[in-house]
Order: C-alpha cells, then sequence, then structure tokens
C-alpha cells in the first residue's frame, strides 16, 4: 500500500485543510479498550435460515429493511413499503435508479477561480488543473454525501458505500477527483451488477492504478501492491485458512505489468511494451495454473484470465458474500451463521454467474434477515447516523440555495463525519473502514470515548440552533414538520411511539414511554389531553403562541430521545 | 458608582479582603466594602429552582388571615379552619397551610421570603404557555425560546460549550435532577444542563428507569454502548467524584418524597465541591382540579401532602446544608406556572388562576414578607382571579442582581426589559418591613413600572412626617414628591414623569424611624 508523495503535496495546495480526525488509534481510549467486545458476542444464537419469510409483513419488518438498505428511515418510505408484500418491496428496494445523477459541480470559483469550468457546471470531464484539484476534490465528496442525503427509495446509495469499503481508495492519495469520480460512477452503474466484472473495471480503473501503483508496474520493476491486495482483499479474502502464498502475488503481478493512465482521458490503456510476456505460473491453490504469456496488445487480455482462474476458486464466493453480510446483517459470523447463511449466499452468487442482485434478494427476502437477532444490532455507522437524521426527520436544504450553498451544507455534514472517524471518499486505508473487518471489536468500533459525545452534540445542535456553513442559513430539525409525518400527532402515546419507532432502534418499555411522555410532551401535567389540546389548537390556529408551545415541548422529547443510547443502533 | 465599575479599577483581587492590611469585615459598615464583600460571597452561590408542576393553589398554601369572610364565600369546602392556620412569627395576617411546619420554623429563623401575588400581565392560563412563560420570563405575548437561566449562564460562560469543561469550570453549568432538561437553561446555542436522573447510574434514561437490554445480538450493541456512554459523559466523572465526596448529614429527610429525594442529590453535589450555580428539581401533582383536600377534612388531603412533602424537604434540605457547611451560598425558590382560581369548584379543587406567592428559602433571603394580602372580591365568582401585585421577574432580577451579583445592565439584558429588583436578598441592602397591621409596606412598588409617562404608588404612614423623594441611579436627589404631615394609615400619590430621562431610580420614603426605598424605572 505505497503512499505516493502526493498527499503532502495536495495537503499544502488544498487551501481548506481539516484535520483528519480518525480516532482509531484505540489503544490510547481506555473506555472503548474496557467495554468493546473481547471475543466474538455470547449469547442468543439464531438458526434461521435463508429459506424465504413468511412471517408477518408489518412496520417493524419495513423500518428494518429500509435502515439497512437506505440511510436513515423516512416515513413516507415506510408507507410506500406498507402498501407491498415483503417480496415486492425487496423488489422495490432492489430496482435502481435508471439515470445517473448530475455530477460533481463546480461550487469553489468564489473561492478559487477554474480555467476552464464556470461556477455550476461539472468539471469531471475538465483537464487536470492543479490550483482546483483541492477544491475539486471537496466538492467530490460533498457531492457523494449530497447523494446520500438525496437518494431515492433504492439500496443504490448502499451499495456504493459498500463497494467503496470494499474496493478502498482514498481521494487525497489518488489526487485527481476527476479518477476518482470515475470509479465512483461505476460502482454506481454496476451497484447490484456482476461482481466479476466490478473486479475487472477496478482493476484497470485509473484511481485504482494510482492508489495501488498498478500505473508503475513494469516488466523490469515488477510492482505487488495491487496483485497483493487484488487477492488478498478484494477476491479471495485471507480466508479462515490462507491460501494462496507469495508466488502467487509475484505471478498475479507479472500479469497486471504494462498497465498505464491517460491523464487527459482520464482512462488506462495497456502498453506492452512494459508488459511482462513470460508465462506465470500459479501454485497447487489454484491448481499450477499457468496464465500463458503474450506479447503485443493480446497482453492485456491476460488480465482476463488470470480473473477466470482466480473466480474458479471458492472462496472468493464466500469472501465476498462474508463482506455483504457484515454490511447488511451483523458482524458475527459463527459455524452456523457460515452453513446456514454464507454458504448459499455464496452458492446462489455462483449459480447467478456472480451476478450481485440475486444474492441480495435472497438476503433480504430470507427468514434470517427478519431474525430478532438481525434487527437493531447494526451501530450506526457515521454516515447512517448523520445522513440518516436528515433523511428520518425531514431536514431540508433550501431549494433556493445557489450550488456554493449546498456544496456548504453536504460539505458540513461530510466534515462531521469525518470527525466520527468516517472520512467519505478516504477511508483510513486499502481494508476499508475497521468496523467491517476488525474482528472482534467491529461496528463497535465507531463508538469510543470521542465519538459518542461528538454524537451526541450534533442531536443537539440540530435541535437547537443548527448550522449554516457560512450559507446565512441555519440548517436544522424542524421538529413540527417531523411530528406532522406522524398520523395521529395529537394522542401523545401515539406520537411517542412514532418518535421511537423512527428515531430509536430499539423500543423502549411502556414505563420508560410513560415517563418520556409526562415529563416532556406533557411538561409535568398528568392529563394526556394537556398535548392533545396543544396540538389541535396548533393545527387549527400556528400562531406563534401555539406554535411555540408545541415547539418546546417536541423539542425537549427529542432532545431526550436522540441521547438515548438506543438512537445509535439500526 | 456601579458595583461592575467599581470592581473593574480594582487592581488586585486581593483587596476585597484586605485593605491596608485590616480585614474588609472591620470596615463592614462602609458601602463600598459591602459592594466588595458581596462580590467576593457571590462567588460559589447557588440557586435551586423547586418547580411545582400544575400550578400551586397560593391562597392555601400562604394564608390571607384577614381575608376569611371572603375565603368563606369562594371556597368554603377547601378552606382550611382558620385556628389550624399556622402562625408566622411576625405577623399575625398571614399563616401558613398546616402541614407547612418546618417552613413555619424556618421563618421564624428568618430564613424564608415571601413575595405576595407574583404573576405578570395578561396572564395566561394554559399550564404549557403560562409554564414557557415562567422558564423564558417573556411577556405574555411574546416569545422567546430560551429560558432566563439560560440567558445567565450565556453571560457568566460565554462560548459554552465550547471548550468547556474548562480549568476555571470543570463542572456542569446547570444541573436537573430528573428526566431531561428544560427550556429554563436553554440559552441561545445550545442547553446549558444535563440531567441526573440517579445518582448512581448515570444513564440519560427516562425517570430513572433503565430498560433491560434484550437477549440479542442488539442487547449486546446496546449494552456497549451504554457502558461507554456512561463513562463518557462530558461531566460525568466530576460528578461521580463531587457524590462520593460527601453524604447527606441530615436525619430529617422524609421517605415517599420525591424531592426531598432530589434535594438529597443536590445537597451532595454542592457538599461535594460541584461549582455548578443552578440546580432544576421539580414536584408534580399540583392540577388540582378537583379533591383537593379531604372530603371531610380540609387540612389533609392531595394539596395537604403536597405542601407537606415541600416544607419536609425544603427542612431537611436547609438542615443538611447547616451540616454541611454550604448554606449561606444556597438559595431555594419555588416555581409554579400559575396559582388557582379564587372560588373553588363543587367537586372540591380549584381551576387555573393567576397570582400566587413565591418563596424563597435560605440564610441570604430577606426574611418575611414583600407586598400585602391578595385583595379579595366580597364574594369572588369563577372569573374573579387573584390581582397581580409583583411582577415575577423581580424576583428572577433579585436573583440575577443580588444574589449572583451581576451587573443591572446585564440583568436587564437578560430579562429582556428593566423591572424592579424586588427585595428579595439581604444583598439588596433594603430591608422589608413584615408589618402588623393593615398593608404590610411602608412604601409599596409603583404601577406601573417601568412607566413612560406616570405612575402611583401607596405607603403607609405611621402619623407624623412622610417625606418621599426619587434618586437616580447616582444618588443624586432629583424631585422631593412630598415632605408634610400624614394621618396613620395608607396613602397614594400620582407622580407625572416631567423631565425624567430614561433610566432606573429610587424612589425613597423617610418616615419616624421607618425607611423604605423601591426602584422605579422610566422607558421611552
Amino acid at each position: 500500500m505505497g503512499k505516493v508523495n502526493r498527499r503532502e503535496f495536495l495537503e499544502q495546495v488544498i487551501a481548506e485543510k481539516e484535520t483528519h480526525t480518525q480516532n482509531i488509534s484505540l489503544d490510547k481510549d481506555q473506555v472503548y479498550q474496557k467495554y468493546v467486545n473481547k471475543g466474538a458476542p455470547s449469547g442468543n444464537k439464531t438458526t434461521s435460515t435463508l429459506n424465504p419469510y413468511t412471517g408477518a409483513w408489518t412496520e417493524e419488518e419495513a423500518i428494518h429493511l429500509l435502515r439497512r438498505t437506505t440511510f436513515g428511515v423516512k416515513p413516507a418510505d415506510v408507507n410506500t413499503l406498507m402498501g407491498m408484500t415483503m417480496s415486492q418491496a425487496v423488489d422495490k428496494i432492489l430496482t435502481l435508479p435508471t439515470a445517473a445523477p448530475t455530477p460533481p459541480l463546480n461550487n469553489y470559483n468564489a473561492v478559487v477561480a477554474d480555467p476552464t469550468i464556470p461556477l455550476g457546471q461539472t468539471w469531471v470531464n475538465a483537464p487536470y488543473d492543479s490550483t482546483t484539484t483541492g477544491q475539486r476534490y471537496y466538492s467530490f465528496k460533498s457531492w457523494w454525501t449530497g447523494q446520500m442525503l438525496n437518494q431515492d427509495l433504492s439500496i443504490q446509495e448502499k451499495m456504493v458505500l459498500f463497494w467503496h469499503n470494499h474496493f478502498a481508495t482514498e481521494v487525497l492519495t489518488t489526487g485527481d477527483a476527476r479518477k476518482s469520480y470515475k470509479l465512483n460512477a461505476m460502482f454506481r452503474a454496476n451497484a447490484l451488477g456482476n461482481f466479476k466484472a466490478i473486479v475487472k473495471n477496478v482493476t484497470l480503473d485509473p484511481s485504482m492504478l494510482v492508489y495501488l501503483n498498478g500505473y508503475l508496474n513494469t516488466k523490469t520493476a515488477p510492482d505487488e501492491n495491487y496483485a497483493r491486495e487484488l487477492q488478498e482483499l478484494f477476491t479471495i479474502g485471507k480466508g479462515f485458512t490462507p491460501i494462496y502464498d507469495e508466488d502467487d502475488i509475484k505471478a498475479a503481478a507479472k500479469v497486471l505489468t504494462g498497465w498505464r493512465i491517460n491523464n487527459t482521458t482520464i482512462s488506462s490503456y495497456f502498453d506492452s511494451t512494459k508488459h511482462d510476456t513470460t508465462n506465470k505460473i500459479f501454485t497447487s491453490y489454484y491448481g499450477g495454473y499457468v496464465v500463458v504469456g503474450k506479447t503485443g496488445s493480446a497482453g492485456a487480455n491476460e488480465v482476463d484470465d488470470l480473473l477466470d482462474m482466480i473466480f474458479k476458486s471458492g472462496d472468493v464466493p464466500l469472501h465476498i458474500c462474508r463482506k455483504l453480510y457484515r454490511c447488511f446483517v451483523y458482524y458475527d459470523i459463527d459455524s452456523a451463521t457460515e452453513a446456514n447463511i454464507i454458504a448459499p449466499m455464496a452458492q446462489i452468487l455462483v449459480n447467478n454467474n456472480f451476478n450481485i442482485k440475486p444474492v441480495m434478494e435472497a438476503l433480504l427476502k430470507s427468514e434470517h434477515f427478519y431474525d430478532i437477532n438481525s434487527k437493531a444490532c447494526f451501530i450506526r455507522t457515521p454516515l447512517d447516523y448523520l445522513v440518516g437524521m436528515f433523511r428520518t426527520m425531514n431536514i431540508s436544504i433550501p431549494q433556493t440555495f445557489t450550488v456554493d450553498k449546498t456544496y456548504a451544507i453536504w460539505n458540513y455534514i461530510r466534515s462531521y463525519g469525518s470527525s466520527l472517524a468516517m472520512d467519505l471518499g478516504d477511508p483510513p486505508n486499502v481494508s476499508g473502514w475497521p468496523a467491517f473487518y476488525q474482528s472482534p471489536d467491529f461496528y463497535e468500533i465507531w463508538i469510543n470515548s470521542t465519538t459518542l459525545p461528538k454524537r451526541m452534540a450534533f442531536a443537539d445542535m440540530m435541535l437547537g440552533s443548527g448550522f449554516s456553513a457560512g450559507t446565512g442559513t441555519a440548517i436544522k430539525i424542524d421538529v413540527i414538520e417531523f411530528t406532522k409525518l406522524c398520523p395521529n400527532a395529537s394522542d401523545p402515546n401515539y406520537l411517542i411511539d412514532f418518535f421511537v419507532k423512527y428515531c430509536l432502534g430499539l423500543p423502549l418499555s411502556t414505563a420508560s414511554k410513560k415517563a418520556l411522555k409526562d415529563s416532556q410532551l406533557l411538561s409535568g401535567q398528568t392529563s394526556d389531553y394537556y398535548w392533545t389540546t396543544a396540538w389541535t389548537n396548533y393545527l387549527s390556529n400556528p400562531n406563534t403562541t401555539n406554535t411555540n408551545i408545541v415547539k418546546t415541548r417536541l423539542t425537549n422529547t427529542l432532545m431526550e430521545l436522540l441521547r438515548l443510547p438506543e438512537h445509535h443502533l439500526c | 458608582m456601579k458595583r461592575r465599575d467599581f470592581l473593574k479599577v480594582t487592581p488586585a483581587a486581593g483587596l476585597a479582603f484586605m485593605i491596608n492590611g485590616i480585614p474588609v469585615s472591620t470596615y463592614a459598615d462602609h458601602p463600598l466594602l459591602q459592594m466588595m464583600a458581596k462580590s467576593t460571597a457571590a462567588t460559589g452561590r447557588v440557586l435551586v429552582v423547586i418547580q411545582l408542576n400544575g400550578g400551586n393553589d397560593g391562597l392555601n398554601m400562604v394564608i390571607p388571615i384577614d381575608k376569611y369572610s371572603e375565603l368563606s364565600n369562594a371556597r368554603s369546602n377547601i378552606l382550611i379552619p382558620q385556628n389550624k392556620v399556622l402562625a408566622l412569627s411576625n405577623t399575625n395576617l398571614t399563616g401558613l397551610h398546616p402541614s407547612m411546619t418546618g417552613i413555619q420554623k424556618m421563618y421564624a429563623d428568618g430564613m424564608v421570603n415571601i413575595t405576595q401575588g407574583v404573576s405578570y400581565p395578561d396572564p395566561n392560563f394554559s399550564h404549557f404557555r403560562a409554564t414557557d412563560i415562567w422558564f423564558s420570563a417573556s411577556d405574555s405575548k411574546v416569545y422567546e425560546e430560551s429560558g432566563w437561566l439560560g440567558r445567565y449562564l450565556d453571560k457568566r460562560f460565554p462560548g459554552y460549550p465550547k471548550d468547556y469543561p474548562s480549568t476555571d469550570m470543570p463542572d456542569p453549568l446547570a444541573i436537573q435532577i430528573g428526566s431531561g432538561v428544560s427550556m429554563i437553561t436553554q440559552g441561545a446555542n445550545v442547553n446549558s444542563a444535563m440531567a441526573i436522573a440517579n445518582i448512581n447510574s448515570f444513564y440519560q434514561i427516562v425517570n430513572n428507569l433503565v430498560d433491560p437490554a434484550p437477549p440479542t445480538h442488539a442487547g449486546h450493541e446496546l449494552t456497549f454502548i451504554r457502558y461507554v456512554m456512561q463513562q463518557t459523559q462530558t461531566y460525568n466523572q466530576v460528578i461521580k467524584d463531587a457524590a462520593a465526596k460527601a453524604s447527606n448529614a441530615s436525619s430529617l429527610y422524609p421517605t415517599n418524597n420525591s424531592l426531598a429525594d432530589q434535594l438529597k442529590i443536590v445537597a451532595r453535589l454542592i457538599a461535594g465541591g460541584l461549582k455548578t450555580p443552578i440546580y432544576v428539581v421539580s414536584l408534580g401533582g399540583f392540577d388540582t382540579h378537583s379533591a383537593q383536600t379531604d372530603a371531610t377534612d380540609t387540612t389533609i388531603g392531595t394539596h395537604a401532602t403536597l405542601m407537606q412533602k415541600i416544607s419536609e424537604a425544603v427542612y431537611a434540605f436547609f438542615d443538611d446544608a447547616k451540616l454541611l457547611d454550604f448554606h449561606s451560598r444556597v438559595a431555594a425558590m419555588t416555581m409554579s406556572e400559575f396559582g388557582r382560581r379564587i372560588k373553588s369548584n363543587a367537586s372540591g379543587g380549584t381551576d387555573h388562576g393567576s397570582a400566587a406567592p413565591v418563596m424563597v428559602f435560605g440564610p441570604g433571603v430577606n426574611p418575611g414578607i414583600i407586598g400585602s394580602n391578595p385583595i379579595l372580591p366580597a364574594s369572588a365568582g369563577t372569573a374573579d382571579n387573584v390581582p397581580m401585585q409583583n411582577d415575577f421577574r423581580g424576583i428572577y432580577a433579585a436573583v440575577l442582581a443580588d444574589w449572583f451579583e451581576l451587573d443591572i445592565n446585564d440583568v436587564n439584558d437578560i430579562l429582556m426589559n428593566s423591572f424592579p429588583v424586588l427585595p428579595v436578598f439581604k444583598s439588596a441592602g433594603t430591608s422589608i418591613n413584615t408589618q402588623e397591621g393593615g398593608s404590610n409596606e411602608a412604601l409599596e412598588q409603583n404601577y406601573p413600572n417601568p412607566f413612560i409617562n406616570s405612575t402611583s404608588f401607596r405607603f403607609n404612614s405611621d402619623g407624623g412626617n412622610v417625606r418621599i423623594q426619587i434618586f437616580d441611579a447616582n444618588g443624586r436627589l432629583i424631585r422631593t414628591i412630598t415632605d408634610q404631615q400624614y394621618s396613620r394609615g395608607q396613602h397614594e400619590i400620582t407622580i407625572d414623569r416631567n423631565s425624567m430621562a430614561a433610566g432606573n431610580y429610587f424612589l425613597t420614603l423617610t418616615n419616624n424611624k421607618t425607611k423604605s426605598t423601591r426602584r422605579m424605572t422610566v422607558v421611552d
């Protein structure tokens, strides 16, 4: 995993340089050390299988499906899914938008003028420009955050994040946001596509060629970086029984010699003069397979031969299915899960020629996915937390905002995510975020004595003054608009249930809900009708008096709910 | 000279203790030195707000003994028999609910200040709106999202929460005992309070209830997050440390009294050394629309139990405060969103009303009663309410100016207007005179106040010469209003503004040995 000096260079270029608070030096966090998993979680184990779920399809199941496949849960989306069967709902979630989104735009002209692209126009096909590189870098990452905020009712953005984490690259290291955008667009277009095709695309992707030095890999100076990660992280995995060896790394590196980057067209090309034309002999793990060396332009085809060989390994489908499981269900894979869930998923993947969609369909329609043990056990990633709050609470960014203002808001959220140890576009390294692979801690890595108070501070802020990120407009939770999404908000019991359902991963006990209602929604009064009257008065006459009465109480109720540990589960 | 101006030119803090090597107390009578001593004493002062949820029936708490005929006509079914009313040490006109023996003793010990007829112009009868008004200190028709104590904390600890906790202020700015934090401590940006349900178990869990974690993967992760949350509350450790350092020393705390339970926590935290200046506790159940007393014995029942809870809890708390040696720096005030109607219901309760008394407790208070017994109609109907005598923000102004020693400009800023600072605290320098006959005030607060063109005030003469004068904030004589003989009894004078500029003034009365001062404000 070489880090080119470009990073240092870029950090000087980037005007808006920020501190990377990736607080993952957990050895120093004693609170985290004390409570985090020391081994696999004990407790109830499930024996549910990948067989289709036949139980009740209620709001609880619909919310569970949405929590895992979208960012946050919107009441409107729950209503949509409740008009369907479980199977139809999953089909809907797995139907991706046909059109690609508007690409990232020049939002930075007021800071650094772009020599070729005016404000509000996209720079993704513009010439490389060293003065605006840093600006484009933030433009891209802000834009991506915006895609999450504006996602439709499909799994697309969660899959893009999944692929980004699986085939991790760092925008800052790649050093050219145009390349990062191109890879991102490929993930979006192939979100539920063919895994093997995605691996090939990634192998020849310009940003990956930069990130793992593939473009420096030549017959005279082979660079094993990508060849190693291709097998260790992207396809075979380290596995339960490490299998291939260094000879396989060396052989794969030779296969991949000669790939170069055209920085003008932002594409890769094959330079046969740099290619190692010898035969590449793999070990017994691959059955002693030989990728026959080819000369001239035919050398470019060796990569297909290599991938065909790799994809014949039974470890490939198991590896990617475990990764999917950990991103969409839970991190703990015990022997029962391996046998009942992972292995059948892998079989479906192979049976479908490595198309991802049938695997996701089987998983999301399975009895295992709706098992009690699969629900609410996912610790929200920082972006699930931040973007989810925006979407669930319907926090709006004014439509009238100019491009630079909209991006400023998106950038604020991105930046806050970074301070919670999830810097979108810049994972810690090629392994992606440790929450998805670091055993035995996994998801618990997100929560430590730095990040948890920061998460709580964000919720407090969004219920208070909000933030404006220099736009002059405070972006915050409109508690009344959120409450209006509740179909029976005048009933304080129903309203508390609604808030709990959408804000907390786990339900509260009846006693806790009553205490919350009495102390906050009823301000210490004991009769439900005080709230009912207040809300009804507000609806019929939303003057300042009536508005403030309900607003104060809703704010306090939600502040208390969002300070609960259950708020971090989904 | 304003206190703050003086302090600004004081070169060293040491001056506040010593002048030319001589302790300040030797010069205790010198006004400047008193000010200096006051500002020193203000450090470490604590206010405990006791919120009485639901609207407390003030007429059955602080009972106007001279109004029994009116009371009998209006509320015979809940009226405390006159011979059961607890007497106060320095007046036979006003007494307390028979359940408040603890408060009665504290009153005799000079630890209670009662302000009569507290409300605000155009009072609101909705629990929610009235609570918001009391929390925010806004006018009846003004909508303010921050709380008055939140704004005070904003001033005292600028920039919070950025860079907090700090070396100077390692502790929470405010602590609310119970579930969640309320608007009273909401500042411009954030709520400055943290909520503590239980001192030994620190989750932000609703009213001390911790739902058990389910036996699932979700339960496993929930438990992990709970632990981290418990350990990383910004102020968790300082609170635990403070709680561990001190135990309650009083044996008087009652059981089955949630207010006492809350005050026990407050006492431990103060004694344990927290610098937190504000605590908020609460007691609910005051919304007594029906059956507020026992049907046959009006001295017992729902409201009597509430009175007893307040009395026993507060009495024990100040006993504890004395034993733990912090009582000189703590004051507690009651606060309820409104009083109740003069006329009772057939069901033995009372509907939402307006003005009611506010009690402030502690050794620092000016002992006695501010204002007079309410004027009640001979036979009150359902529309009649206790009239307002004192604006609640006059008490807030006293807390800010005389207890927390804030510059008057800052006080006005926080309260968004200038209110007469009621002489709730000894440090106000104005004594109050709870009299035995007629009105208990030598000089009553002028009304309206603030005023634009003219204002009126009542005063009591004990016979002889009465001189009433207006001084400006710098002590300059502006006008002599009267200087002549007045017969014994109450008199009223209306004055015009004339050429007085907008600002704060003092109205002083001298009548034989009686001297009384009121602050009044002129606005444009």
